[in-house]
């Protein structure tokens, strides 16, 4: 009956032995690793399902990186969501509706507290606890765990895993030609988080993706310059189209099935008639159509161009002592270089061969979620939609949860079911041929994909075969 | 009515016309000491509010150690008006004012609040829920209603307002003016969702596949037993029956009767400790998986 952190109760007698070191077997619970977002719907839908669950978080409280007090977390202080709420939140547990549209980043960690107080998540969490290693044994998964400062390590053997750890918390910075003898500074957009170490400087904010356009925004408003590096011309979506948030806008389009062609052409055309060719500003034509890159969805950077707040210059070439020269021959002279380069996934405690990487060290899951050499082992969350990240990660975790369930109870179609899973193809789940790049690569449509995960999820479900059939 | 089997998870309806933000009067009633029981919330029928089940349930429900809230839909009671709202908005009210709570709620609908609490159990994964005397509506609940009280139904098939008299409502056993007093205090739904009562796509299973208790009145001049039956039996069982009671359970003269089993229940089925799967996958007896969306 006990379940949570209680181990003196749950855990059996080591019998069992590791590198000469005991084995704690937790039976058929099921470890989640992370108690951020992704983490907590695992934890939510896994005991929905009847499932013991021991998740490990390494920080001191849920939010992963939507916690601000944490020292990995990316946000800072005016992140705002870019996804409205119906299209953000966990689909069983909706935002109040006394929140705007886009809510701050710190309503949304409340949000997630709420969510893991309402259904009781905490008692299943280890805080501060990070875990080592994850190593598949037989059907299972022995899991190695430390205390977050230091401490013993302790192994545990598990049921079954479910990989949450996130992917904004890793930065991904790149090197520049002369960037040690610059004499500015150059900092990655995580050590950034409060205007105020914007006042009065000269910055270079380098990226344009969400992260890159605030940041300039931010810098607009309170630096004393703001440059803001591009590498190719992109489209800005604002937040609002025709009085709606624009993504419910979109999903208008997508619901009554409209062609991609048709799309592109009146979301371009739209942009054009609101936001304008941005080449008056001084940016590039946008060398794709419109959906191919990750949505940048700002209403403000364009504002702040017509100010004359925000140059743009294009990519960065290299750096001197004081100077940062373009890829165009010219050069500004800032004292602040903000790389908005975003961030790498990373799972150390895991051996790469287990996500079955490319030759890039990309994991190759199906659904981007089930390695196909492990049935025990899913990756939840890592995902880059078109639209806010939960309601996908929550159906995500109940398709986990319905597998893992399957396995248990009907051995004969889960071969079946695996069979179909470990032969699938790699393929996308966008519509639009989507940019090659470190953040896009898992990038998904997320009417797409829900529909592909539909399809998992009705499999699966105990009447699957009649169900088709009717 | 043809009953989806399954959760349909791409939900652009809901994503591209949220329904809009409105005041919610919710009333409640806390036990005196905090046993870890879960919150219950209680839902209203068409033309009634939070009132009906402020006057004997909700103090009732705290008292044996149950956080105890009613709320009122919106256009009903004291929340904001809302006249063109349909069936879909209300359950996002339940929704919403169950998630509000810091607990994982056991929803209890009576009449057709019992329909929008089969639609909000839809999305909400609910502690337990409960459909009391429950209008799920269809041609049949209109003839009845046609039939018993052809003036006050009328109305509401052009638009007007659905007067339920206080003969369909109560038993004999309640005093005719306090019977009066109650339907001088009924007001009334949407035209919108007073017609979905009548025609709308059914809800989908429940989510986190609660255990669902349906109780009700073979003497009830608005739900059949064979209705009650029917409700029940899509939850795998059978309806708790309160003979020589009318509709309106909880404003009934012996409202003690009802609201005591219902909460005899959820302390066997689903209040026990707070903590653990409560609705284990494991206490589902094969017959009882009659849903495909259950686990």
């Amino acid at each position: 009956m006990k379940e949570g952190p209680l181990l003196s109760e749950t855990s059996a007698p080591a019998g069992m032995w590791r590198d000469g070191r005991p084995v704690y077997d937790r039976g058929d619970t099921v470890c989640v690793i992370g108690a951020g977002a992704s983490g907590l719907a695992a934890i939510k839908n896994l005991k929905e399902y009847g499932f013991a669950v021991d998740c490990y978080e390494r920080e001191t409280g849920v939010g992963g990186g939507w916690n601000w007090r944490h020292d990995r977390s990316p946000v800072y202080a005016t992140a705002h969501l870019v996804s409205s709420k119906p299209l953000t939140q966990y689909p069983d547990f909706p935002m109040p509706d006394s929140w705007p549209d886009y809510p701050h980043h710190s309503q949304f960690l409340s949000y997630l507290e709420r969510y893991a107080d309402h259904f009781d998540l905490r008692s299943h969490i280890w805080f501060g606890t990070e875990v080592v290693r994850a190593e598949p044994v037989g059907d299972g998964w022995d899991v190695t765990t430390r205390g977050a400062r230091g401490g013993a390590e302790r192994i545990q053997r598990y049921a079954a895993l479910v990989v949450a750890n996130g992917h904004n918390w890793a930065p991904k910075a790149p090197r520049y030609e002369g960037q040690d003898e610059f004499r500015g500074e150059v900092a990655h957009a995580s050590a950034y988080s409060d205007p105020a170490q914007l006042r009065g400087r000269r910055v270079l904010v380098v990226g344009a993706g969400n992260t890159g356009c605030d940041l300039a925004v931010e810098a607009a408003q309170q630096a004393a310059k703001c440059w803001h590096s591009t590498r190719r011309g992109y489209w800005y979506a604002p937040k609002y189209v025709l009085g709606r948030p624009a993504d419910q806008v979109n999903d208008l389009a997508l619901a009554l099935r409209l062609p991609l062609r048709l799309r592109q052409w009146l979301l371009q055309g739209m942009l054009r008639l609101t936001v304008g060719d941005l080449r008056r500003f001084g940016l590039p034509r946008p060398d794709h159509k419109v959906y191919e890159t990750h949505p940048i969805v700002n209403s403000q950077l364009v504002y702040y161009l017509g100010h004359g707040r925000v140059t743009p210059v294009p990519d960065v070439a290299r750096f001197t002592r004081t100077t940062v020269w373009l890829a165009d021959g010219s050069s500004v002279e800032p004292d602040l270089v903000l790389l908005a380069t975003g961030y790498l996934p990373q799972f150390e405690f895991l051996a790469p061969e287990i996500l079955d990487p490319d030759a890039d060290g990309r994991p190759r899951l199906h659904l981007h979620a089930f390695p196909r050499r492990y049935p025990t082992l899913a990756v939840a969350g890592l995902l880059q939609p078109d639209s806010g990240m939960f309601t996908l990660v929550h159906w995500q975790t109940v398709a986990v949860a319905r597998w893992l369930r399957l396995r248990e109870s009907d051995p004969q179609r889960a071969a079946a079911f695996w069979h179909g899973v470990a032969t699938s193809p790699d393929r996308r789940w966008t519509q639009a041929r989507v940019k090659d790049s470190t953040r896009h690569w898992f990038e998904v449509g997320h009417t797409r994909y829900l529909r592909a995960l539909q399809k998992l999820l009705d499999d699966m479900s105990p009447a699957g075969s009649a169900e088709v059939a009717a | 009515m043809a009953r989806p089997s399954r959760t349909r998870i791409t939900r652009s309806r809901e994503w591209i016309y949220p329904p809009p933000p409105v005041r919610r009067e919710v009333l409640d009633a806390q036990p005196e000491v905090d046993e870890g029981k879960p919150p219950v919330l209680f839902v209203p029928g068409f033309g009634h509010g939070a009132w009906a089940f402020g006057e004997y349930w909700l103090g009732l429900t705290a008292s044996r150690g149950f956080p105890a809230y009613a709320m009122s839909l919106r256009g009903h009671g004291a929340s904001g008006s809302a006249p063109r709202s349909g069936l879909r908005a209300y359950a996002h009210d339940v929704v919403q004012v169950a998630t509000s709570l810091s607990r994982q709620a056991v929803l209890v609908g009576h009449g057709a609040g019992a329909l929008v609490v089969t639609m909000a159990l839809a999305r909400y994964p609910a502690r337990a829920g409960v459909l009391a005397a429950p209008v799920l509506g269809g041609f049949g609940t209109l003839g009845a209603a046609l039939w018993r009280n052809p003036g006050g139904t009328f109305p509401a098939i052009v638009g007007g307002p659905l007067r339920l008299n206080r003969r369909q409502l109560f038993s004999r056993e309640v005093p005719a003016a306090t019977a009066r007093q109650y339907t001088a205090r009924l007001g009334r739904a949407a035209p919108l969702a007073q017609w979905q009562l009548l025609a709308h796509r059914a809800a989908e299973p429940p989510v986190g596949n609660p255990p669902v208790l349906v109780v009700g009145s073979p003497d009830d001049r608005v739900v059949s037993r064979s209705a009650l039956q029917r409700a029940a039996a899509r939850h795998g069982g059978a309806p708790l029956l309160f003979p020589g009671m009318g509709h309106d359970l909880p404003l009934d003269a012996r409202w003690r009767e009802p609201i005591d089993a219902i909460l005899d229940w959820l302390d066997k089925s689903a209040a026990g400790a707070d903590r653990g799967p409560l609705l284990g996958y494991e206490r589902l007896e094969p017959d009882r998986v009659a849903d495909p969306d259950r686990p």
